[in-house]
C-alpha cells in the first residue's frame, strides 16, 4: 500500500503538502503539544527546568469533594443562631487547614446546602475552572436546541415563493457576516445599565414601569445576555445549513403528501423532518462544538465577570495560558474540552445514526 | 368511480395562457389517456384536476360535483407521480398505508387493506422493505399500491411508466390496464408514449400547445384523425404527407395530383377542399406498397431501406424530392438507388385542406 502510494504522480503531492505542512504545523502538533504540556509544569516563560509531573495538573482542576459540616453547639447541645435565625457553622478553613485531613488542603468551597442541622459543602481545588465548566454546559444546554430549532423555523419561513424574500435572506444572514467582535462590541451597548438601548426601549414599552438592569453587571443576568446575543448571532449560518438541505427535498414528496390530504403539521412530520435528518445531525454537532469554544464574546464583554459567572472553559484556558502564564494549566483544560466534545459527537452519532 | 367533466378549463400564468379553453367527459369507469408532445399543457391539465394547480378559469366537475376550489383530498382522487413520489425513510408497508395513517384509520383495517393492495399488485413480498431497496418497477407498484388503498373514485396517473426501462415498461404497461379492469375505476393516464395511449386508452385526448386536437377512441383517432396534427402524431412510423393540387372536385371526392403522384382521387370526407387550390394528402406506411417502377402512383427511387424481419421500412426520395416512407409487412430487399413504384388504396389516404408547415 505505501510504495502505491509514493508512486502516485508528483504533482498530486506538490499540491498536498503545502496543505498538509500548515494542517501539520498548526492543527497536529499543536494537538499533540498540548497533550505533553498537560503533564508538565511548564510556564509560558521561565527559567526554570520543566519538570513531567503526571497528571498533578488534572488533579488540581478536577478535584472535588464533599464535606460535611455539623453546627456549633452550645454547653447544652443545643444550636446555635445567628441574629438572622441562620444556623451558625464552623469555618470551612477548619477543615481545608487542618492538619488531620490534608486531602482537603488548599481547596475552596463551591457550593453547599443543608442536609438537616448540617450543612454538606462542596468543595473544589479549582473553583472557578468548576464555574467554568457549568457555564459552558449550560451555555450548550441552552443555545444548541435553541438556535437550532429558531434556525429552522426561519429557514422554513424564507424557503417561500414570496417577493422579496431574498432580502430577508439577506437580513438573517447579516449578523453572520458581521465579526463577533463587533457584535460583542455593539450588544454592550444595547445591554448598558445606564442608558442602554434595552433598558430604553424596555421601560418605553412598559411607560417607565421597568427599572434598569445592568444586564452584563448582574451575575444572574449575564451569561443570559451573552446566550441571547449568541443565539441571534450565528442564526443566520444554521438558516443557511437547514435552508439547504431543505431544498434537497423533491417537491413531489410535498405534492404526494398533499394528494393523501396532509395538513401542514403532517407534511413536516412526515416530509420535511425525515428529509432533513442529515442536516439535523450536522447542524447538532456543529452548534455544539461552536458553542464549547465559547470565547470571544466573553473576552470583549465581560472577561469572565461578575463574580466569575461567566467564565467558560476556552476563556480559562486562554486566561491560564496567556494572561497568568501558566501554559500546562491551559493545555490541561485544552485537552478536557477536546475529551469532552469527543464523548458529546461521539454520542451524537450514536443517537442519531441510521437505524435499519 | 366517478365522471370527470372539465368545462371550458384554462390555466394562465400571468400573460401566457397553458391551458386555453378545454372540453372533455370523462365517464364512470372509463380509461382516458392524455396525449401530446412535451410542452403541450398534458401534466398541467393532471395538476389541475388533481388540484396541484389552481383552474384560472372553467369548471371541474368530479361526481358531479364542482371541485374547482377543494383541496386535494377532497376531490376523490389518487395519483401516481413519474419519479414514483415514495417516502425515502419509510417501508413499504408504511409508504403504501400513508394516506390512512394521515386520516387515522383504525390499525386492524389500515392492514387489512394494505394486504389487499399488496395481494392486487403482487408485492406481499416486499411490504418490509425500504424504498432504497426496490427496482424501479417495484417502486412504481408502490406508488400504486398508495394510490389503491385509498379507494379513490378517479385514478391519476403522470407518465407513471417514463422512468422505467423499455421490458419493464410493456409489462407495467399491461398490470395496469388489468388493473383497470378489476378496479372498474375511472383512470386519467398522461403520456407522451402512443404506444401506452393506443393500447390502454378507452377514449384518447391528444393536445397540443394547450388545445384539444382530438378526442376519440384509440381506432376513430387512428383511422379517421381529424387534422394533421393527430394523423402526424399516432402511429410509427408516422403518416407521410405531401402537398398536391386539386384537379377536380366531385361529390366521390376530389381528384388530387402533384410532380410524383398520378392522378388519383379521394374522399374529402366534408372538409373544405377548393378547387384548382392546394391540399395536403396523408396515406400511413403501412398502406403503401412496392410496385415495378413503372406501375403504381407514385415514382421515385429507393433512397434506404431498414429490414427489421417482420417488417421493411423503405425510405423512397420522389421525383420532385420529397420522402415518403414504406413499411412493407415482410422481409424485402431493395437496392438503394434502384427505381421504385408505389401504390396504395386511394379510400385509406386521407385529404386535408391544412397546408404543411
Amino acid at each position: 500500500m505505501a510504495s502505491s502510494l509514493l508512486r502516485s504522480d508528483r504533482a498530486g503531492w506538490g499540491f498536498a503538502i503545502p496543505a498538509f505542512a500548515l494542517i501539520g504545523t498548526f492543527i497536529v502538533l499543536p494537538f499533540f503539544f498540548a497533550f505533553y504540556l498537560s503533564l508538565t509544569n511548564q510556564r509560558l516563560i521561565s527559567p526554570n527546568p520543566t519538570e513531567f509531573v503526571g497528571i498533578d495538573n488534572y488533579r488540581n482542576l478536577l478535584g472535588v469533594a464533599v464535606v460535611t459540616l455539623e453546627p456549633e453547639r452550645g454547653d447544652d447541645g443545643t444550636v446555635l443562631r445567628d441574629e438572622d435565625g441562620n444556623i451558625e457553622y464552623p469555618s470551612l478553613r477548619s477543615v481545608t487547614r487542618n492538619d488531620d485531613t490534608p486531602q482537603y488542603r488548599g481547596m475552596r468551597e463551591w457550593f453547599r446546602w443543608s442536609s438537616g442541622d448540617d450543612a454538606r459543602v462542596v468543595i473544589a481545588r479549582d473553583v472557578v475552572f468548576m464555574k467554568a465548566l457549568v457555564n459552558t454546559f449550560t451555555f450548550v444546554l441552552v443555545v444548541a436546541p435553541c438556535q437550532a430549532a429558531l434556525a429552522l423555523g426561519l429557514a422554513l419561513l424564507i424557503n417561500q415563493r414570496l417577493r422579496g424574500i431574498n432580502v430577508f435572506r439577506g437580513i438573517y444572514y447579516m449578523p453572520v457576516v458581521v465579526s463577533i467582535v463587533v457584535v460583542s462590541l455593539l450588544w454592550r451597548f444595547i445591554y448598558d445599565g445606564q442608558d442602554g438601548l434595552l433598558n430604553n426601549l424596555l421601560s418605553g414599552l412598559t411607560f417607565g414601569m421597568f427599572q434598569p438592569v445592568d444586564w452584563l453587571g448582574n451575575p444572574s443576568t449575564a451569561l443570559g445576555s451573552i446566550i441571547v446575543m449568541s443565539i441571534w448571532q450565528a442564526v443566520g449560518f444554521h438558516m443557511v445549513i437547514w435552508l439547504a438541505g431543505l431544498q434537497t427535498i423533491s417537491p413531489t414528496l410535498y405534492e404526494a403528501a398533499d394528494i393523501e390530504g396532509a395538513t401542514k403539521w403532517q407534511r413536516f412530520r412526515f416530509v420535511t423532518w425525515p428529509g432533513l435528518r442529515n442536516t439535523a445531525v450536522l447542524i447538532l454537532i456543529v452548534i455544539t462544538m461552536q458553542c464549547f469554544a465559547l470565547f470571544a464574546q466573553i473576552d470583549v464583554m465581560t472577561k469572565g465577570g461578575p463574580l466569575d459567572s461567566t467564565q467558560t472553559l476556552v476563556f480559562q484556558a486562554v486566561e491560564r495560558g496567556y494572561g497568568k502564564q501558566d501554559i500546562s494549566g491551559g493545555s490541561t483544560i485544552s485537552v478536557l474540552l477536546f475529551l469532552i466534545v469527543l464523548c458529546i459527537s461521539l454520542i451524537q452519532r450514536w443517537l442519531t445514526r441510521e437505524r435499519t | 368511480m366517478a365522471t370527470i367533466r372539465l368545462k371550458d378549463v384554462r390555466k394562465n400564468y400571468g400573460e401566457v395562457q397553458v391551458i386555453k379553453g378545454v372540453n372533455i367527459d370523462i365517464d364512470e369507469g372509463e380509461f382516458v389517456v392524455f396525449v401530446g408532445p412535451s410542452g403541450c399543457g398534458k401534466s398541467t391539465l393532471l395538476r389541475m384536476i388533481a388540484g396541484l394547480e389552481d383552474i384560472s378559469s372553467g369548471t371541474l366537475e368530479i361526481g358531479g360535483r364542482v371541485v374547482n376550489d377543494l383541496p386535494p383530498k377532497e376531490r376523490g382522487i389518487a395519483m401516481v407521480f413519474q419519479s414514483y413520489a415514495i417516502f425515502p425513510h419509510m417501508t413499504v408497508r408504511e409508504n403504501v398505508a400513508f394516506g390512512l395513517t394521515l386520516s387515522g384509520t383504525p390499525k386492524a383495517e389500515k392492514e387489512r387493506k394494505v394486504a389487499e393492495a399488496a395481494r392486487i399488485l403482487q408485492m406481499e413480498h416486499l411490504l418490509d422493505r425500504r424504498p432504497s431497496q426496490l427496482s424501479g418497477g417495484q417502486r412504481q407498484r408502490v406508488a400504486i399500491g398508495r394510490a389503491i388503498v385509498r379507494d379513490p373514485a378517479v385514478f391519476l396517473f403522470d407518465e407513471p411508466l417514463s422512468n422505467l426501462d423499455a421490458a419493464l415498461r410493456m409489462d407495467m404497461r399491461m398490470e395496469i390496464g388489468k388493473l383497470h379492469q378489476s378496479l372498474n375505476a375511472s383512470m386519467i393516464y398522461v403520456t407522451h408514449d402512443q404506444v401506452e395511449a393506443m393500447t390502454l386508452a378507452d377514449k384518447i385526448v391528444v393536445l397540443r400547445g394547450g388545445e384539444v386536437m382530438q378526442i376519440g377512441s384509440p381506432m376513430e383517432l387512428y383511422h379517421n384523425p381529424a387534422n394533421l396534427f393527430v394523423a402526424g402524431f399516432l402511429g410509427a412510423p408516422s403518416m407521410n404527407f405531401m402537398t398536391v393540387d386539386v384537379r377536380d372536385l366531385g361529390a366521390e371526392g376530389a381528384t388530387i395530383a402533384n410532380g410524383s403522384l398520378d392522378p388519383i382521387s379521394v374522399g374529402t370526407k366534408g372538409r373544405p377542399i377548393v378547387k384548382g387550390g392546394k391540399a395536403t394528402l396523408g396515406i400511413r406506411p403501412q398502406y403503401i406498397q412496392p410496385t415495378a417502377p413503372d406501375q403504381g402512383m407514385l415514382h421515385g427511387t429507393v433512397a434506404l431501406t431498414e429490414r427489421l424481419g417482420s417488417e421493411t421500412v423503405v425510405d423512397v426520395t420522389l421525383r420532385d424530392g420529397s420522402q415518403v416512407i414504406a413499411a412493407i409487412a415482410e422481409d424485402r430487399v431493395l437496392q438503394p438507388g434502384s427505381e421504385i413504384g408505389l401504390s396504395f388504396d386511394p379510400a385509406l389516404a386521407h385529404l386535408f385542406d391544412e397546408a404543411l408547415t
